[in-house]
């Protein structure tokens, strides 16, 4: 086995245990967001393995320095650091969830097997800042700029309804 | 070089299924928002993962797309999550069932 697939697996396993923890601790929100960070930095690391440079950078400083860093925020704002939800009062909601992913999941893997394309050394370049702007400004720039209007129409969202009164 | 293809998208399809559990069991509103972002993450995953396989940068420039589409989710989600907050003094989401039938 490569080194590559060695640490493929340490941070996939990484990644599966941090979101299990992030999932199944009822007790503590900033736990939980901790969990998260934890996450996003071992799947920056596995697309740092798949050769995407540029989308692991922008994972690590958007997930874990933006994202996480507004839900710490929001769980310390609302003063929520002792999570007082009990669990769900109906068990139906948690055994429909467990039984749709796992169903979805051997579906999934199912329909996949023996069709994907072996994965074969990158070219050179790839994944790097020089040839994802060339693509981002070329054959993709319309959604590029449609991406300007989302985020104009979420900021002007989330000011709206942060805000106390609405006149 | 690497692992197959297939345990790329078999660990995301993992990691989504663990985001739909949170999003589906969860009370805390908050909680259920950052499954949300775990499911998102999956599909980066993926995607990054079909980008390196075909060796073609879409998927990548469709996952900065992904990131952008959480990032506005989450500021319009936790200004939901604030306004909630202000009027019900919680954020369990049982409580929250103005538009259940």
């Amino acid at each position: 086995m490569s080194t590559g697939a060695v640490l493929f697996y340490v941070f996939a396993g990484m990644t599966i245990l941090a979101s299990l923890g992030m999932v199944l601790n009822v007790r503590n929100t900033v736990a939980s967001a901790m969990s998260l960070v934890v996450a996003m930095i071992s799947l920056g690391a596995i697309y740092v393995l798949l050769d995407a440079y540029l989308v692991a950078a922008i994972q690590i400083m958007v997930y874990a320095g933006a994202i996480v860093v507004l839900f710490l925020f929001v769980v310390m704002l609302l003063n929520l650091r002792t999570d007082v939800f009990p669990v769900a009062r109906s068990r139906l909601p948690k055994l429909l969830g467990i039984a749709a992913s796992g169903w979805g999941l051997f579906v999934f893997l199912r329909l996949l097997r023996g069709t994907l394309p072996a994965i074969s050394p990158a070219p050179e370049g790839f994944g790097g800042f020089r040839e994802l702007g060339r693509a981002l400004f070329t054959r993709y720039v319309l959604p590029f700029e449609a991406t300007s209007f989302l985020l104009l129409a979420a900021i002007v969202g989330a000011v709206i309804l942060a805000k106390r009164r609405i006149d | 070089m690497l692992v197959p293809l297939e345990q790329v998208i078999a660990l995301s399809a993992v990691i989504f299924g663990i985001g739909v559990i949170g999003a589906v069991t969860r009370r805390n509103l908050i909680v259920i928002l950052m499954s949300i972002e775990l499911m998102l993450n999956a599909v980066n995953l993926a995607l990054v993962g079909f980008s390196r396989a075909w060796a073609n940068p879409g998927g990548q420039v469709f996952v900065l797309m992904v990131i952008t589409v959480a990032a506005a989710e989450v500021a319009v989600g936790l200004g939901i999550v604030i306004s909630l907050f202000r009027n019900r003094d919680s954020v369990d989401v049982e409580e929250v069932s103005l538009l259940k039938w």
